[in-house]
């Protein structure tokens, strides 16, 4: 139990998707304008990536890992699948988003309005195919660890977009000069914040 | 003064449009406003008039960190003369202290100033004045050992990144002294933590007199896995609560007197330029979080008295000086509690999980920067959805 609450914590502060990995950027720096969209973008990311990582935990521990398919018989101990990780993860994640944005549509059309092409795009986010990867690299020992993996680089994702939204909502007030207008000063603040973030660095729980 | 208004008068129409000196003008006027309260109003809008304005307002920020500065200096020369085995008087301390510490403040104040002048000719805007108190704020949380051309290199990373780009003061969203500090900590990591580095003349070798230590308590409780660590911090010990409350302990040149740092507290607060919310509230968040740990006790840190906890390190001097700049924080009167209390309870937190970063206290006011815009925005939507409710109904 306090494995998964450590990795829970983890995930969210000392390994965040933004800004310990720089994983996600293009939907974090395009849609963080408002926090309402951008809480919105945000809560979609965290649920594909509850639902994504553990069902790829289930996929690479059945079906991918070297000697998983060991439930088949015996001739299929020594079949190591996991050259085809890359392919079935993104299979999985592109469905999961598709259902997703079925959902939105269906029921904040105003949000689906707002996050427009990002969140079809979500499917190819970085930060949703690292945390599967990252899931298999690190070799989470149970589904619930995994899960709570997914759990928390999904918020560690929400509270760094939200942040940055806040702040970018702030900024509009700025006398920023022209050439760094827009994203510019998107990267520079990107770039402070992982400096903030770099107080968690090193903690080990 | 009369005299110098004349000669301010007499030169004056040089610096407005179309006179020869007109590209200068916002320097001009800079030195004119910074000696004399300037005589022009807003025409416009609905304006409340006081005596008070930005730079009145820095320059008692900058008196309030007097205290600490000539504590600073003293320390840094009573640490000196503790380091090598002379036995020193007051005035030699104050001397070699002076000698150490007034180049830093100058070589911040100088490096700063000149960019901001830079930014505002180029930009066309005012000399802003918020420099006049991170010039100043600088100097006090490195320590007195560091490189002089470290200072400027932060102070140019901290003005130009820190603020200038955000269209100077009063737009950043990072305290700019604390940007300083983080780069320097982050860019050059030898020259900011260790044991080395704390006291002066120590990095150079000179001569250490057996059994003293220049880490700081904090660094020292931190690597000592073994109870000496705690044994100095305990009553009697070089870092015992008194010492630290005054200040005589290794550290940044500002930080070590929580003593020097109350009387700033005292004279921002009086003044009202200071949050007390924002103060309160961090030293609660650190108190409680310390009390906390202090009933875990699982490891050195946590077992440090909640009351000692709050005399180490920088922690004082992040909740008087750092975390109450009105720019950088939240902004919300509700806010600003929650807003100060977290940043009392990541610094804590920080200070005992985390052996790389014993000094957590400016990171732990970093990150609440950079959250600041965030629960501001959140209790602005809580209010305006209360009002709704209360409009509707």
């Amino acid at each position: 139990m306090e494995n998964i609450i450590n990795i829970f914590i983890k995930s969210i502060f000392i390994d965040n998707m933004v800004f310990a990995y720089f994983l996600g950027m293009c939907s974090y720096l395009a849609v963080s304008k408002t926090v309402k969209t951008s809480f919105g973008l945000g809560l979609a990311v965290v649920f594909v990536l509850v639902i994504t990582v553990p069902a790829d935990y289930l996929l690479n521990e059945y079906v991918l890992k070297a000697g998983a398919l060991s439930w088949l018989g015996e001739g299929f101990v020594d079949v190591d699948l996991s050259f085809l990780s890359f392919i079935m993860f993104i299979a999985v994640i592109a469905s999961m988003v598709q259902l997703v944005e079925m959902i939105v549509e269906k029921f904040a059309p105003a949000l689906y309005s707002s996050l427009g092409i990002f969140l079809p795009l979500i499917a190819v986010n970085c930060a949703i195919l690292g945390g599967s990867l990252f899931m298999q690299e690190r070799q989470y020992a149970s589904l619930a660890e995994a899960t709570s993996f997914g759990l928390g680089s999904g918020i560690g994702w929400l509270l760094a977009i939200v942040g940055i939204a806040a702040i970018r909502e702030k900024l509009k007030y700025s006398d920023i000069p022209a050439p760094l207008r827009g994203l510019g000063i998107t990267f520079i603040v990107t770039g402070l914040m992982g400096i903030a973030f770099m107080s968690f660095m090193g903690i080990q729980l | 003064m009369k005299a110098l208004r004349q000669y301010l008068d007499k030169i004056k129409p040089n610096f407005e449009k179309g006179g020869k000196f007109e590209k200068l003008h916002s320097s001009f006027d800079a030195f004119e406003t910074l000696l004399f309260v300037p005589k022009t109003t807003s025409k416009t809008g609905v304006h409340i008039h006081d005596a008070i304005d930005s730079k009145r307002t820095m320059a008692v920020v900058v008196m309030a960190l007097i205290p600490a500065l000539l504590f600073g200096i003293w320390n840094t020369g009573y640490q000196h003369f503790l380091a090598t085995g002379q036995g020193a008087d007051f005035w030699p301390m104050i001397g070699y202290g002076a000698i150490k510490v007034l180049p830093i403040v100058i070589v911040s104040y100088v490096v700063g100033l000149g960019i901001e002048f830079m930014f505002a000719q180029l930009r066309g805007h005012e000399v802003a004045e918020g420099f006049l108190v991170s010039g100043m704020l600088i100097p006090l949380v490195l320590p007195a050992d560091i490189p002089l051309w470290m200072v400027a290199v932060a102070t140019a990373f901290a003005v130009v990144i820190g603020k200038e780009v955000f269209g100077g003061t009063g737009m950043n969203i990072w305290n700019p002294a604390l940007i300083a500090r983080a780069f320097l900590f982050f860019a050059y990591p030898s020259k900011m933590s260790g044991d080395l580095i704390w006291v002066s003349g120590m990095s150079k070798g000179e001569g250490i007199v057996d059994g003293f230590s220049g880490a700081t308590a904090l660094g020292e409780a931190a690597v000592l896995k073994s109870g000496e660590g705690l044994g100095r911090l305990a009553d009697g010990g070089v870092y015992d609560l008194w010492n630290s409350f005054i200040g005589m302990i290794p550290g940044s040149i500002g930080e070590t007197s929580t003593l020097a740092i109350l009387i700033g507290a005292v004279i921002l607060l009086l003044t009202g330029i200071a949050n007390w919310k924002i103060m309160v509230s961090v030293f609660a968040g650190g108190f409680i979080m310390a009390y906390g740990f202090n009933l875990i006790g699982a490891n050195e840190l946590m077992n440090v008295p909640a009351l000692h906890q709050l005399c180490l390190g920088g922690f004082a001097f992040g909740a008087v000086f750092m975390a109450t700049d009105p720019v950088s924080g939240a902004r919300t009167d509700k806010g600003k509690y929650i807003y100060g209390f977290l940043i009392g309870v990541f610094a804590i937190l920080i200070r005992v999980f985390n052996p790389a970063y014993p000094e957590g206290v400016m990171l732990a006011i970093l990150l609440m920067n950079t959250f600041a815009p965030l629960i501001d925005h959140v209790i602005v939507q809580q209010n305006i959805k209360r009002r709704l409710k209360r409009v509707n109904a």
